[in-house]
């Protein structure tokens, strides 16, 4: 399955549930969140995320970020417009606080739209979205199939 | 030459492997100890289907890409202090030059290149079959707490 024909279905079911069946998701354990509008992504604490005693691996909440991102971003593109190719390029994250044993969540939003670039900042957080252990700058190449 | 100073190091690269067996994240992503070199410390991590970011497409998820670098880069940290102290990445930012090869396994590289009383500063790449053609660059930095 490549990029597009992922971000074709993801849109045409039209929530988030279409995450969970990555493979890179499922191993983290990652599922969206039902409850509310916007998209938000949860991992479950699992053993398998942590990086030192106690602590969650920074590269697991990179990767729920980069997910987190990737689905909102799908999600936002023009329905009425063939999806592009989504290419992350540069990917920005800051590490706040340790993430402990327990449920980690994120949620994106977009801060620019282009034809070429998308912009886009995810955070995560456990306790509260007000305390976020980490963030994402994501700056994504959308390629357009030539017409 | 990489390959003699390994084997020089051979004594502190299986006791590392042994270290990283024990993180249980690198051990569910296939994350071993590759080599130290010059300042420069090597992971790798071996292809696995359940890495993919796409379903059949065979091409290992960013965020995966993140997590091998974010692991080499500590190590890099943590091997070139004088004393054992935990330490935490501020922040990592890669820059994903091209997709990688599909069903390869992945290289980290990474150089803690200055190190000051409280923190540390890494760079690194993210190669397949030739450094020249690395998949990803990194820049990082640490904070040592027990340091300050």
């Amino acid at each position: 399955m490549t990029t597009l024909e992922w971000a074709n279905e993801l849109r045409r079911s039209g929530r988030g549930e279409r995450i969970e069946t990555l493979p890179y998701a499922v191993m983290l354990g990652v599922i969206a969140d039902h409850d509310g509008s916007d998209l938000k992504l949860i991992m479950p604490y699992r053993e398998s995320l942590i990086g030192s005693p106690g602590r969650l691996h920074g590269g697991a909440i990179a990767g729920l970020l980069e997910l987190a991102a990737l689905s909102t971003l799908v999600l936002a593109l023009p329905e009425d417009e063939p999806l592009p190719e989504i290419k992350p390029v540069t990917v920005t994250v800051d590490f706040m606080r340790e993430g402990g044993m327990r449920d980690t969540f994120a949620a994106a939003t977009i801060t620019r739209l282009g034809r070429r670039i998308a912009n886009l900042r995810a955070v995560a957080w456990q306790y509260d979205y007000s305390r976020p252990i980490a963030a994402a700058n994501l700056n994504i190449v959308l390629a357009r199939a030539a017409t | 030459m990489a390959e003699e100073i390994l084997t020089g190091m051979l004594g502190r690269t299986s006791m590392m492997g042994r270290a990283l067996d024990h993180v249980p994240h690198m051990k569910a992503l296939g994350i071993s100890f590759r080599g130290i070199d010059d300042g420069w410390v090597e992971l790798e991590m071996a292809y696995s289907p359940d890495l993919v970011a796409y379903p059949d497409s065979g091409v290992i998820a960013n965020g995966a890409i993140f997590a091998l670098m974010d692991s080499t880069a500590g190590i890099a940290v943590v091997t070139g202090l004088r004393q054992s102290m935990p330490i935490a990445t501020i922040d990592m930012r890669l820059d994903y030059l091209h997709p990688p090869a599909p069903f390869e396994r992945l290289i980290g590289r990474a150089q803690c290149y200055k190190y000051t009383r409280s923190m540390a500063f890494v760079r690194g790449l993210a190669y397949q079959d030739s450094i020249d053609h690395p998949v990803a660059n990194m820049v990082g930095s640490f904070v040592l707490p027990g340091a300050a």
